[in-house]
C-alpha cells in the first residue's frame, strides 16, 4: 500500500500509534550492540516463549519489541516496561519467567532488577528518575529504546515521516534550508561545519545532477553513537536525508556503512526497502511529484574512509584516498558533482528540525553550538554508555552526573574526546563546557563524540602512543607529512614509553608535531598529532619523567617499572605458577622472592595477588 | 585574464591554470616529485607547497600543494617563506630516513642543505617514495594496470593480488616516469619483463632493433588506428624512411623546375 498523500500519512500515524497503546504493557527490549552481546537475544526468545506457555490474558506477542541501544550498556541486558517505564538491568534469561509471571501478570515489580542508586542506595523504578538518563535530552537519539528498531509502523507511530510531510508540502525547498540555517546545526560529524550553509552553497551550483551522502562510517575506537543510530532507528536517517535531497535538489542518495556494522547494513537495507514499498522513497514521494533514491554503499572500514573526499571516492568505488579540498565537494564531490555529505547523527536531527521548527531546537545548547550532542560515554567510568546532552553541557556534568564518577572511587585523570585525533583534557578542563569552538580551543575537538575517561591507573605518553599507532596504521598513505610523519612521531612515543627517550625527542617531536600539522593533506594528517600535542600541553612533566627520571608515574610502561614483593605476602604460592618466566619462588607460608633478572613485567602476578602484597615501582 | 602574484611580481595566468604551472613559467624552481604536467595533480609528496594570503586576509597566511590550487585574482604567493623551507626541509627529512639510499632523494637533499636525518631510519626502506606517478599514468594511459595496495606506512605499488597483470601492455610509461628508477624491467633479445610477466617485443624489420611489445603495440593499434606493421619498424628506420622519401621529393622538385 503506497501512502499517497500526508493525509494518509496522519491518518496512519493515530492508527499505528492507537494500535501501540492498545497494549496496557508493552515489553522493550534493548537489542543495541552491548545488550546482544550480553545475551538480549536469547532474553527476547525466552520472553516470546514463556508468554506462549503461560498463555496471558491481556498480553500480546506483538508488545514486545526489539528496540535500538537504551544507552546504558553498563546494566544491560536491559528489559523496559513501558508505558511505566519500569526499567530492569542486567536481565538474565532465567529472570524471564518472573517477570512475565509478576510484572506483565500482576502488574508486581522486581526490586532485585532495578537499578540502585549509589547516591542513597536506594532503588529506582523509571528510568526517567535514574542520574543517568535524567541529565540526558534526546534528538538524534529520541526514538531509540522506544520503538520497535526496525519497524516502519513505529517510526510512523512516533510521528516519523511528519518532517518530511511538512517540507514536502508547506515549503519550498528554499525555506527549508533556511529552516535548517535558522536551527544554526552544525555537522555532527566533527568539522563542525554550518549545515545550512552546506545545503544553500550545493543548491546554488549549476548541475543537472546531486548527490546527497550519509557517511556511517564511524572509525574512532570506542564510538558507537552512529551504529546506534543506524541499527535502532534507521528511519530518521532515512527521512533526515530526503529533507536534505528536497531542499538541495538531489534524486540520488548513499549511505556509506562500514561493513563491521553488518547490523546496521541489515536495518537500513529494509528500512529503505520498506520506505520504498509505501512511496516514501522512489518516485512521487507522498504523492508530491519528488523523487529520490537511496542505495546503500559498503565501506572495508579503513578509518580514512570516514573523511569526506575519500568517503566519496569510495562510494565511487576508487581507492579511498582524500583528496585536496581546494574546490569544496558540496561544488565538486561524487562523480565529480555538487554533493552534500553529512553525518548519521546531523540527518538525524533533520526531521525534528524541521517537524518542531529552527527556532525551537536553536534555543537549545549554546548560540554558536545548538542543539544536542550524542556521546559514547566509554573508559574508566561508572555508566559506560551512549548519551545525549544539550550542547554546552560541562565535560564535569557529564561525567560525574550522567557518567557517575570514575569507576571504583579512583581519581580521574584525563578525558580523550574527539577521537584518536582528538585530544586528552586534565582535570582543570572539568568545567569547559562542551561545545565546537571550546574544545578546539583547548586542544581537543569535539569529533564525533567520543568520550573516553582514564583514571590515574592510566599514562598518558602510553595514551598517545596508542592513538598514535591507531593512526599510523589507519593513514591513507598518500602524503608524505602523514604516512611519514606520524610514523616518525610513533616511533619517537615508542622510544620514551621504553625508557630510551632523549632529551632533544620533545623539541624534535613538537618540530614534526608543527610541519604535519600545517603539511598533511587531508585531516587525519592535520589533526594526527593531537595525541601527542595535548598531553604534552597539559602533562608534559609526564612526559619529562620517562625520559630523564626513566619512571611511568602511572605504573603503565613496562620498561620503566618494578614489582616488588611486600612483607604483605602471606606465602599462597598463587603467584608462582602465574609468571609464566619463573621469576617468582618460595615457599607456602614463607614472603616470596621475585628475581628483577627474570621478570618481563607482565603483571600476572600482580592481577593474581589477593593480598595487595605486590607493588609496581 | 587572472592577476597574482609570485614574490611580490606581478604575473598573469588563465583561468583554470595551477599555481605550479605558473611559478615555473616565471622560471622559479620549486621542487616537487609526484607532480607531472601529462596527469591530473595529486598532492602527495607536498614538497611543491608555498604559502598564500590575500590582502584582505590581514596578515593571515595559508600553506597549499601549488600542483592542486588553482589561480585566483589578488592572491600573493610565496614560494620560498622560511615556514615554507622548513617544511620542504622537514619533509626530505622524513624522506631521507625511509629512503636512505634513493640518489634522487639525497641530490634533493644536499640542494636544500639536509646532510642527515633527524629521525630513525627506516630498516626496509626502499627507492619507492609512494608519489602514486606510476599509477596515474598507467591509468592515464588506459590500463589501470598497477595500484596502491594497503595504506599507512605499508602502503605500496603493486598489480591486482600481486599477480602479473593482465591489464598490463608492457608499455613501460611507469618505469620510465618514475623519479627514483625503482621500477626494474628487464630486457631479452626479443621479450620484456615488467611486473612479474614477460611480453613479446617486435623487432625491426629493416635493422632487427627492438621496439614494443606486442601488447602494447596491438593496443595502439586498436584504440588510436595505426597499422599494427608501423611498429615493425624502429623509430630510427622510420626516420632513414622519411629522410628517403623527402630527398626523393628533391630530387623531383630540382627534375621538375629543371
Amino acid at each position: 500500500m503506497r501512502i499517497e498523500s500526508v493525509e494518509q500519512l496522519r491518518k496512519l500515524e493515530k492508527k499505528y500509534r492507537g494500535e501501540t497503546e492498545s497494549h496496557p504493557v508493552r515489553v522493550h527490549i534493548c537489542y543495541g550492540p552491548g545488550c546482544l552481546a550480553n545475551g538480549a537475544q536469547e532474553i527476547g526468545d525466552r520472553f516470546r516463549k514463556v508468554i506462549k506457555e503461560k498463555k496471558l490474558k491481556n498480553f500480546k506477542v506483538e508488545a514486545i519489541k526489539e528496540t535500538g541501544c537504551h544507552g546504558f550498556c553498563e546494566r544491560g541486558p536491559l528489559v523496559v516496561l513501558e508505558p511505566e517505564g519500569t526499567f530492569y538491568t542486567k536481565v538474565k534469561v532465567k529472570d524471564v519467567e518472573a517477570i512475565v509471571e509478576k510484572s506483565l501478570g500482576k502488574s508486581e515489580i522486581i526490586e532485585s532488577l532495578l537499578y540502585t542508586n549509589p547516591a542513597d542506595d536506594k532503588k529506582i523504578q523509571r528510568y526517567k528518575d535514574i542520574p543517568f538518563y535524567a541529565h540526558q535530552k534526546r534528538i538524534a537519539l529520541r526514538n531509540l529504546g522506544q520503538i520497535d528498531q526496525t519497524s516502519l509502523h513505529d517510526y510512523i507511530a512516533a510521528g516519523g515521516y511528519q518532517g518530511l510531510a511538512k517540507a514536502l508540502t508547506a515549503m519550498n525547498p528554499n525555506k527549508v534550508i533556511k529552516e535548517v540555517e535558522l536551527s544554526g546545526i552544525r555537522g555532527r560529524g566533527g568539522g563542525g561545519f554550518a549545515t545550512g550553509r552546506k545545503w544553500a552553497t550545493c543548491a546554488k551550483i549549476e548541475s543537472d545532477v546531486r548527490y546527497v551522502v550519509c557517511n556511517g562510517d564511524e572509525g574512532d575506537p570506542g564510538a558507537f553513537m552512529d551504529r546506534a543510530i543506524m541499527e535502532g532507528d534507521p528511519h530518521t536517517v532515512l527521512e533526515g536525508m530526503i529533507i536534505c535531497a528536497y531542499a538541495v535538489g538531489s534524486t540520488q542518495g548513499y549511505v556509506y556503512v562500514r561493513d563491521e556494522y553488518p547490523l546496521a547494513v541489515v536495518h537500513l537495507q529494509k528500512a529503505i526497502e520498506d520506505a520504498e514499498a509505501v512511496g516514501l522513497i522512489g518516485e512521487n514521494i507522498l504523492g508530491t511529484g519528488f523523487s529520490f533514491h537511496i542505495a546503500i554503499s559498503r565501506g572495508a572500514g579503513a578509518f580514512v574512509c570516514g573523511e569526506s573526499s575519500a568517503l566519496m571516492r569510495s562510494v565511487a568505488g576508487e581507492v579511498g584516498e582524500p583528496r585536496a579540498k581546494y574546490i569544496r565537494s558540496v561544488v565538486k564531490g561524487l562523480k565529480d558533482k555538487p554533493t552534500v555529505l553529512n553525518n548519521v547523527e546531523t540527518f538525524a536531527c533533520i526531521p525534528v528540525i524541521l517537524s518542531e521548527g529552527g527556532k525551537a531546537f536553536s534555543k537549545i545548547g549554546t548560540p554558536k553550538s545548538t542543539g544536542t550532542k550524542a556521546f559514547s560515554l566509554v573508559g574508566k567510568i561508572e555508566n559506560t554508555g551512549l548519551i545525549e546532552v544539550p550542547m554546552g553541557t560541562t565535560l564535569r556534568e557529564i561525567i560525574y552526573n550522567i557518567g557517575g564518577g570514575i569507576k571504583d572511587g579512583k581519581p580521574f585523570k584525563a578525558v580523550q574526546t574527539g577521537g584518536p585525533s582528538g585530544g586528552c583534557l586534565p582535570e582543570s578542563k572539568l568545567d569547559l563546557p562542551v561545545d565546537f569552538d571550546t574544545l578546539t580551543e583547548a586542544g581537543s575537538m569535539m569529533g564525533s563524540g567520543g568520550m573516553i575517561v582514564m583514571d590515574d591507573a592510566t599514562c598518558v605518553v602510553d595514551v598517545a602512543r596508542y592513538f598514535l599507532s591507531f593512526l599510523v596504521e589507519e593513514s591513507c598513505g598518500k602524503c608524505v607529512p602523514c604516512r611519514e610523519g606520524l610514523y616518525q612521531l610513533h616511533q619517537s612515543a615508542v622510544r620514551i614509553c621504553e625508557g630510551k627517550g632523549t632529551d632533544d625527542d620533545l623539541e624534535i617531536m613538537q618540530h614534526l608535531s608543527d610541519m604535519i600539522v600545517i603539511g598533511s593533506l587531508c585531516g587525519l594528517g592535520t589533526s594526527g598529532p593531537n595525541p601527542f600535542l595535548s598531553t604534552i600541553r597539559y602533562f608534559r612533566d609526564e612526559y619529562e619523567a620517562h625520559i630523564k627520571e626513566k619512571k611511568c608515574p602511572a605504573g603503565v610502561c613496562t620498561a620503566l617499572i618494578t614489582y616488588i614483593i611486600t612483607d604483605r605476602c602471606t606465602g599462597c604460592l598463587a603467584c608462582i605458577p602465574a609468571c609464566a618466566t619463573d621469576a617468582i619462588t618460595g615457599k607456602k607460608g614463607q614472603v616470596h622472592q621475585l628475581a628483577q633478572d627474570k621478570c618481563d613485567r607482565c603483571g600476572a602476578c600482580y592481577a593474581v595477588c589477593k593480598y595487595d602484597a605486590i607493588e609496581i615501582h | 585574464m587572472i592577476k597574482f602574484t609570485i614574490n611580490g611580481k606581478l604575473v598573469q595566468a588563465d583561468q583554470g591554470d595551477m599555481l605550479l604551472t605558473v611559478i615555473r613559467r616565471e622560471g622559479i624552481d620549486v621542487p616537487s616529485q609526484c607532480h607531472h604536467q601529462a596527469v591530473e595533480p595529486s598532492g602527495a609528496c607536498r614538497l611543491c607547497m608555498v604559502e598564500i594570503t590575500r590582502q584582505e586576509w590581514d596578515g593571515w597566511s595559508k600553506f597549499v600543494t601549488s600542483c592542486l590550487y588553482p589561480v585566483e585574482d589578488g592572491l600573493m604567493v610565496t614560494t620560498h617563506s622560511a615556514k615554507v623551507i622548513q617544511l620542504r626541509k622537514t619533509i626530505i627529512d622524513l624522506y631521507l630516513a625511509r629512503h636512505p639510499n634513493s640518489t634522487e632523494i639525497m641530490r634533493l637533499a644536499s640542494e636544500y642543505g639536509v646532510t642527515r636525518t633527524t629521525y630513525e631510519t627506516v630498516a626496509d626502506g626502499d627507492d619507492c617514495i609512494m608519489c602514486g606517478l606510476c599509477t596515474r599514468i598507467c591509468a592515464h594511459m588506459g590500463f589501470s594496470a598497477i595500484s596502491t595496495v594497503g595504506r599507512g606506512h605499508d602502503k605500496e605499488i603493486a598489480p591486482p593480488l600481486k599477480e602479473a597483470p593482465t591489464d598490463c601492455t608492457g608499455c613501460l610509461s611507469c618505469a620510465n616516469n618514475c623519479p627514483t628508477n625503482f621500477i626494474e624491467f628487464t630486457r631479452d633479445s626479443n621479450s620484456l619483463t615488467i611486473w612479474g610477466r614477460t611480453f613479446e617485443t617486435l623487432a625491426c624489420s629493416q635493422c632487427g632493433k627492438t621496439t614494443i611489445t606486442r601488447d602494447f603495440a596491438e593496443h595502439l593499434s586498436k584504440t588510436r588506428d595505426i597499422p599494427i606493421a608501423y611498429f615493425e619498424v624502429c623509430d630510427d628506420c622510420h626516420r632513414k624512411e622519411t629522410a628517403k622519401t623527402m630527398g626523393r621529393v628533391v630530387n623531383w622538385t630540382r627534375e621538375v623546375q629543371a
